[in-house]
């Protein structure tokens, strides 16, 4: 079997010291394939996000190992974790992060910006993937004049505008209405099924959940089940 | 991320919370603009102190006087006779003229002269002419300035005097000008003066002598400037009738030296003659104790100025930790898209410096527009006497070191709030609402 693209072995985080110490993640392990889609899914409290920010290295497990394409995260120094967040990795939010008075295009390209791309490139690439998510028409626009659906989409754009392998989304649907979330949820799993890219969704919405191949329950920072789609599991 | 991207980012960060940026650059507006006139004045009377003494004209020049150490016991009383010391010439007890200093004898002369390093020694002649007069307009009294050789006077027509020659030359002064009848100071030149002197018995005697340029009043030396033909014939009248057997001396000697002297050399020739019991000074000596004086104030001055700008330094702070505030999930998004710490860090210091940058140039413009029209409204009234004296003068060695160090503070301000922002974590920056 391929090393899997994402490992993790028993990982606990805790908060705070003490009495007030809280302890998020009680040990999970889990391992997601390259092309997967998995959904986190738990009630809000219950570590899925700490779950999610361990997985996308933006914070390190107080137990346990990392593994990342088989290698330990902690063997990686702070350059490597940053190019890798910022070449591998693509996030996708729940309240957007945009800024307001920045142009769609301006948004979109920051993390080439932050790869040291020159300005030409930098443009290029910004509009081919407004294109892709047809929003080469509002390039110019402030992010601040979109509605939520269109924000939504250039936070998406903006995860995809470096190729990443995987996409990190912490409920990317949970500011939309149903119809624009719907869109949303079809853009992010076209996206996993044409060009291969691994989805790992942390959500309460079962339906989302439903849709992807791995679904996973924590409560408590446990892992409760794990289910797979029947005929996806190879 | 691109060195390039970093300052237009940082650019654009600064102009995008428009009202705080503005408040800022007025603070730090303020400290440059004071720091720059400051600055302009020290260049300024600098300069000017600098022409009244004649630009180091004679640098090759060692003033002498005689260390009057022995001048009188140190429990008061009178000082015990010495036989071989003279008192000068021309001076009249009781009145203030005669000095208390020791004079320089022939025999003094000697002494000096053999000094290491020194080329030739000669002692400063005193001449007092009684008065001055153009054709027959009236006489004046003249005052000589027994040091003009020194110095190379500011003209404000004419040509300098020829330290060589036989014609008898003068060098008036512009406060003469108008009182001996000339038109104006290009009228002056070339005309021919009247100059009367008393010899030793009384009698007066009248030399004729060419003017040859009309100097600027100045501040440090004023009276007319005598070539050496004028001296020396001033000289040998008032002398007339004084007894063979009476010995004179001289307060003042002058010495040239080797021009390509060292500092060293010069340093080494005045310890000698200190030895010798002499005080020799060069041009620079003198003057540097004047510029010491005014350095000093226009050093206090500067303090006022820099302790503007270090308030304006808080502001810097205060206005960049409000930003690290407002944009601290903006931080934590780039940070989880890989931004190190390092060019968060740098972001913040250069939107600090940029700021600082934007204050001092727009301050220093403004000091140097401000003190164009200071100068021209000054000069026409309060110092209309003090010609040639331009009290702001913006050089752009001070006025770029003014900008440097409003940007080197703005960079210190910034360190708290750009290393507060490079330390966010991402998460938690992410989660604050």
């Amino acid at each position: 079997m391929n090393t899997p693209l994402l490992a993790a072995l028993n990982i606990s985080r805790s908060y705070g010291r003490g009495a007030t110490r809280f302890d998020a993640l009680k040990g999970v392990s889990l391992k997601i394939g390259t092309g997967v889609s998995l959904a986190i899914l738990g009630k809000s409290g219950s570590g899925k996000s700490t779950l999610m920010h361990l997985l996308a290295l933006l914070d390190q497990p107080d137990g346990g190992a990392l593994l990342v394409e088989g290698k330990d995260a902690t063997e990686l120094n702070v350059k490597q974790i940053s190019r890798l967040r910022n070449e591998d990795f693509g996030f996708v939010f729940q309240q957007f992060f945009l800024t307001p008075n920045a142009s769609v295009l301006e948004n979109v390209i920051l993390p080439l910006k932050i790869a040291g791309i020159g300005a030409r490139e930098r443009k290029m690439r910004g509009m081919e993937v407004l294109t892709q998510l047809e929003l080469e028409d509002k390039a110019r626009n402030k992010a601040i004049d979109l509605s939520g659906g269109q924000k939504q989409r250039v936070v998406i754009a903006r995860a995809l505008v470096n190729n990443p392998k995987v996409i990190f989304a912490d409920e990317p649907t949970g500011n939309l209405d149903t119809v624009t979330g719907r869109l949303v949820e079809d853009l992010l799993f076209s996206l996993n099924r044409k060009d291969g890219i691994t989805l790992v969704i942390v959500t309460h919405d079962r339906d989302l959940a439903d849709r992807c191949d791995r679904q996973m329950f924590i409560r408590d920072g446990l892992k409760v089940t794990s289910l797979e789609k029947a005929g996806d599991a190879a | 991320m691109r060195f390039l991207d970093i300052i237009t980012t940082a650019v654009g960060n600064s102009i995008r919370s428009k009202t705080r940026t503005i408040l800022t650059v007025v603070a730090i507006f303020i400290g440059a603009f004071t720091l720059t006139i400051t600055s302009a004045i020290g260049t300024g009377i600098s300069g000017y102190i600098d022409n009244q003494v004649g630009a180091f004209g004679a640098a090759d020049v060692l003033s002498i006087t005689k260390t009057s150490a022995d001048a009188a016991p140190a429990g008061g009383g009178p000082a015990p006779y010495d036989p071989r010391k003279v008192t000068l010439e021309g001076g009249f007890p009781g009145d203030g003229s005669e000095s208390a200093a020791a004079v320089l004898t022939p025999d003094d002369l000697v002494i000096i002269g053999k000094v290491t390093g020194i080329l030739d020694v000669s002692a400063v002649q005193q001449v007092t002419p009684r008065y001055i007069e153009y054709g027959n307009r009236g006489k004046f009294e003249l005052t000589v300035n027994p040091n003009s050789f020194l110095t190379t006077p500011d003209l404000a027509s004419g040509s300098q005097l020829r330290a060589d020659g036989d014609q008898n030359q003068i060098l008036i002064t512009t406060a003469y000008v108008g009182s001996l009848g000339f038109a104006d100071a290009a009228a002056a030149a070339g005309q021919t003066v009247t100059i009367g002197i008393t010899d030793h018995q009384g009698l007066m005697h009248e030399v004729q002598a060419t003017v040859v340029g009309v100097q600027n009043e100045t501040l440090l030396a004023s009276g007319a400037g005598l070539n050496q033909a004028l001296t020396d014939n001033l000289h040998r009248l008032q002398n007339t009738g004084v007894p063979e057997s009476s010995s004179t001396g001289s307060l003042l000697a002058t010495a040239r030296f080797n021009p390509a002297a060292s500092g060293q050399d010069v340093d080494a020739m005045q310890a000698a003659l200190a030895g010798k019991g002499y005080t020799a000074l060069t041009v620079a000596d003198q003057i540097g104790i004047i510029q010491t004086v005014i350095s000093g104030i226009i050093g206090v001055l500067n303090a006022f100025a820099v302790i503007a700008l270090v308030a304006a330094g808080f502001g810097i702070i205060n206005t960049l930790l409000m930003s690290v505030q407002e944009r601290t999930r903006e931080i934590g998004l780039m940070k989880a898209m890989g931004m190190g710490a390092g060019r968060i860090y740098a972001l913040f210091s250069i939107e600090a410096v940029f700021i600082g940058f934007l204050g001092s140039v727009i301050g220093v413009l403004a000091a140097i527009g401000t003190g164009a029209i200071a100068n021209s409204l000054l000069a026409g009234t309060v110092l209309a006497d003090l010609q040639g004296l331009v009290v702001l003068r913006f050089a752009p060695g001070p006025v770029a070191a003014v900008i440097g160090l409003v940007m080197i503070i703005a960079f210190l301000a910034g360190t708290l709030p750009a290393r507060r922002a490079s330390r966010q974590n991402p998460i938690e920056a992410l989660r604050y609402e």
